[in-house]
């Protein structure tokens, strides 16, 4: 099976039904995105498809042969994505666990609402859980990161 | 570069100095206390720089961190404690978490662990000295090669300073290095701090936001298996046997281990691991637990609470206080057993070769992990490298006396003589024990003609954390402390003449462990709720009641008064609203959290909590700040949803679903006052916790005239 993540294709010899998450952290060795519960409840797999916000934990491998593939390692090749660093001038990171799935939800929807409201935000990452409890900071910093993103996009 | 911290190649600072005194001035928490009482060591304490400083010759300075980066943000306060006195750059710090050995054994405990909120407090001036030697050092070392006096020159950001001339830390290091370590320094004066008391960004953020960051579940060994252990369904249930012919045959699976815990299945990956132990067939005896339910506990509880129980803190007769009253008031709490579900399931990774065993873990018990991971593997302490890694949150579970996820990766490792990580999954995170106790706990109370507290008694049932294990040696004259701590040492009690609080350690086979602000969990709901309740009985307002029963210039009433200005306490608010409030202390801090709430059919929405805290000095504010943000926020979810239940001797709960976590969209507005304090320095990891759910409750009481008396908060 060949799968295209970050740019790159990779030829993975795997079971069609093992998720892409594991895939990617234990075939591939990226391991930026996370395993919490394995049953999209939590959201810290998350990675993009095409662009769009994806569980990874549930996603079969085969369902996304020949798809772009995006994952935290890949949002921006020098770590300074909008949502990075408006991550960063918050310091919104605790444990940090989660914050790869914040952050690809919060690319994800950037991309389709560049000014979203606290209740969009809200709408898009509550699928996201944070036990360190760093909620009030991330929709801050959601809010920060579209500011930083220039009308035209990525700034 | 080295990675060894004793190494002398890169190091700065040569030998080991002893300061005095260093810990005089801390009044530890009262748990701290015990065991300073207990093992303290006699000696003053040691600051070795060289355990906690490397310089590299490109200026670059690594702090070697003693605790564990959990989340509560030590790789950036304690190394600001460094920076401050070493005078260096700080743009040019870093950090590492430091290996296994007693020379970073906690100051109060005497074995290397990251809990009770005390990491700042306790290597506060431990590390102050340290970066105070070894700039002292490098001033030496540069007068020498200038040859003028050392009292000419100074430090500052990284370089040493003389007259015009100037060198920078990395290229005297090695020269101060040579050089004998001053047998004295002096820490400067808080006024003059530059760096200790601002707002500082988190050195861990960057590593964290690209991915890079990792973390035990992101450990890889060249040739590791994947283990996941299928664990009795009942605790202290056993394996009678076992057939492994189905997982066996899952392609990637590679073999099937019994090891104490359970039975094992190693794989190629994780995913052939799950299914591989989907696969095995255990026939497994349950044990006395079988029939195990939490409602005949909850019984077995309360038949206890109406028997004495031994006495934890005792004032004259509370009993006939309670006869002699005018008014008497009685009520019951209960919480529940609760997981501490980090976001990060528990796992250890472990490689086992002749006369060394290496492990890679996000741990809170690094020394203590190391000596059971020695016993397994047949080896000394001294044999076995821990590699802390970055924790995916630890709220005390990856603090386990029994060490329990890093000997199952030993175990493993010693079995098959490759690298094992062993990864639990969410279900066995939830289902796997070593949860909060669930408590109940009764309260009685006496109130004269006048409506003033005469008479107190507060008993409390629930097992005990410490019993049976290595720490067990803190429980005095059959009171375990961190089952009543803050209602055994409840700053009311002083007011109130006749007073007594009691307790029941029933002894259970459900795994029980400190679970982020421990005893505080339980007795702060109880306490501040039942302050309520008897400030609705005297006819007076919440806050106007506690302010009465607290000394004036205490700490608890400052940020009591504090939280309620903040908050713009007896304001009128929206229409179906309702306020609460409640004041604790623990582990060192005061902590008042007000909270706004309105229901949205039988839902308890809450829309705003104002916190003040007094913490003594403050390192890192904008630290403080997200640890009472977190803590909220993890306090919430104990409030509204969290409970662990058992149904013929099986946990009842598995995942995110029946397991549920406050999301963001109820995330409450959160403001955070800090009270400017010289004050001791307490902790800030856990202080927040506790207030959050009474003053919830104290809300759904105003709003709806309902007095819920068990978490999670439910009213229907």
């Amino acid at each position: 099976m060949k799968l295209h993540v970050n740019g790159k294709d990779h030829e993975v010899s795997v079971p069609e039904e093992m998720p892409l998450l594991w895939v990617l952290r234990d075939v591939l060795g990226l391991t930026g995105t996370k395993f919490g519960c394995g049953m999209a409840l939590c959201g810290a797999c998350t990675v993009h498809l095409d662009g769009q916000a994806l569980r990874s934990c549930v996603t079969p491998v085969s369902e996304v042969i020949g798809r772009k593939i995006t994952t935290i390692e890949g949002l921006d090749a020098s770590g300074s994505h909008p949502v990075q660093r408006a991550w960063g001038e918050l310091d919104v990171v605790q444990c940090g666990y989660c914050q790869p799935g914040q952050i690809m939800a919060a690319a994800a929807l950037l991309k389709v609402v560049p000014k979203p409201s606290d209740e969009q935000i809200d709408n898009a990452l509550s699928g996201n859980l944070c036990r360190c409890g760093t909620y009030q900071r991330i929709r801050a910093a959601v809010h920060r990161a579209a500011d930083l993103t220039g009308p035209g996009g990525r700034s | 570069m080295s990675r060894n911290p004793l190494s002398r190649r890169e190091f700065l600072v040569r030998s080991a100095a002893v300061s005095s005194g260093l810990v005089i001035g801390f009044t530890f928490p009262s748990t701290v206390r015990r065991a300073l009482a207990q093992e303290a060591p006699k000696a003053p304490l040691k600051v070795d720089p060289n355990a906690f400083i490397r310089i590299g010759p490109d200026d670059t300075v690594t702090i070697l961190l003693k605790h564990s980066e959990m989340g509560q943000g030590i790789s950036t306060s304690l190394p600001m404690a460094v920076a401050e006195e070493l005078e260096c750059d700080w743009r040019k710090v870093r950090f590492e978490h430091a290996p296994a050995d007693l020379v970073y054994a906690h100051t109060a405990f005497g074995i290397q662990m990251t809990g009770g909120s005390t990491s700042t407090w306790e290597s506060f001036d431990q590390l102050r000295t340290a970066g105070a030697m070894a700039r002292q050092m490098l001033i030496t070392a540069a007068a020498k090669q200038w040859k003028v006096p050392a009292s000419e020159c100074r430090a500052e950001k990284g370089f040493v300073i003389h007259g015009n001339q100037k060198l920078r830390y990395g290229q005297i290091a090695s020269a101060a290095a040579a050089l004998p370590a001053p047998s004295q320094v002096k820490l400067k004066d808080p006024k003059d701090w530059k760096l200790l008391g601002k707002p500082t960004h988190r050195l861990d953020s960057a590593a964290k936001i690209t991915g890079k960051a990792e973390f035990g579940m992101d450990v890889r060994r060249p040739g590791m298996l994947v283990a996941l252990v299928a664990r009795s369904p009942y605790f202290g249930g056993t394996a009678k046997g076992f057939r492994a012919e189905k997982a066996k045959a899952i392609p990637g699976v590679v073999d099937v281990v019994k090891i104490p815990s359970g039975v094992a299945v190693l794989a190629e990956h994780f995913w052939a691991a799950r299914l591989g132990r989907d696969a095995l067939e255990i026939d497994w005896d349950p044990g006395s637990f079988a029939g195990h339910n939490t409602a005949a506990q909850r019984e077995e509880y309360r038949r206890l609470l109406r028997t004495a129980g031994t006495v934890a803190a005792t004032k004259g007769d509370a009993e006939a206080a309670l006869t002699r009253a005018a008014k008497t008031l009685e009520a019951e709490y209960e919480v529940p057993y609760l997981a501490h579900a980090m976001m990060e399931p528990l796992n250890a990774t472990a490689e086992v070769t002749s006369g060394k065993c290496e492990i890679w873990t996000g741990t809170q018990f690094q020394t203590g992990d190391q000596a059971a991971a020695a016993k397994i593997a047949g080896l000394k302490p001294e044999q076995v490298k821990v590699n802390t890694t970055f924790l995916g949150g630890g709220f005390g579970r990856r603090a386990n006396p029994n060490n329990d996820f890093v000997s199952e990766a030993v175990h493993l490792a010693v079995a098959t003589r490759k690298p094992v990580k062993v990864v639990w999954t969410r279900e066995d995170d939830i289902r796997g024990g070593y949860y909060r106790p669930m408590w109940v706990s009764r309260l009685r109370a006496g109130l004269d003609a006048n409506g003033r507290l005469t008479a107190w008694a507060h008993t409390i049932v629930g097992q005990s954390i410490l019993a049976g294990t290595p720490f067990s040696g803190m429980i005095k004259n059959g009171v375990d402390e961190t089952s009543v701590e803050g209602a055994a040492d409840s700053p009311y009690l002083a007011a109130i003449s006749d007073h007594r609080v009691d307790l029941h350690s029933p002894k259970l086979p459900v795994p029980v462990l400190w679970w982020r602000s421990v005893g505080h969990t339980h007795t702060a709901f109880e306490v501040e709720s039942f302050l309520d309740e008897l400030a609705q009985a005297a006819k007076k307002d919440p806050v106007a009641l506690r302010r009465e029963l607290l000394p004036e210039h205490s700490r608890h009433r400052r940020v009591l008064d504090l939280a309620a200005e903040k908050f713009g306490w007896g304001r009128p608010l929206p229409a179906g609203h309702a306020a609460g409030i409640a004041v604790h202390s623990s582990f060192g801090s005061y902590v008042a959290q007000a909270a706004e709430i309105s229901l949205d059919k039988d839902r308890i929405r809450v829309h705003r909590v104002v916190c003040a805290v007094d913490c003594g000095p403050v390192v890192n504010p904008d630290g403080v700040v997200a640890q009472m943000q977190g803590g909220i926020v993890f306090g919430l979810s104990a409030a509204l949803y969290g409970q662990i239940t058992f149904k013929d001797g099986r946990v009842e709960q598995s995942n995110f679903h029946d397991y549920p976590l406050v999301r963001l969209l109820e995330m409450p507005k959160v403001e955070v006052h800090i009270v400017q304090s010289t004050e001791k320095m307490g902790g800030i990891g856990e202080p927040g916790v506790p207030p959050v759910a009474p003053a919830v409750a104290n809300a759904v009481f105003a709003l709806t005239g309902k007095r819920l008396r068990s978490l999670p908060l439910k009213l229907a």
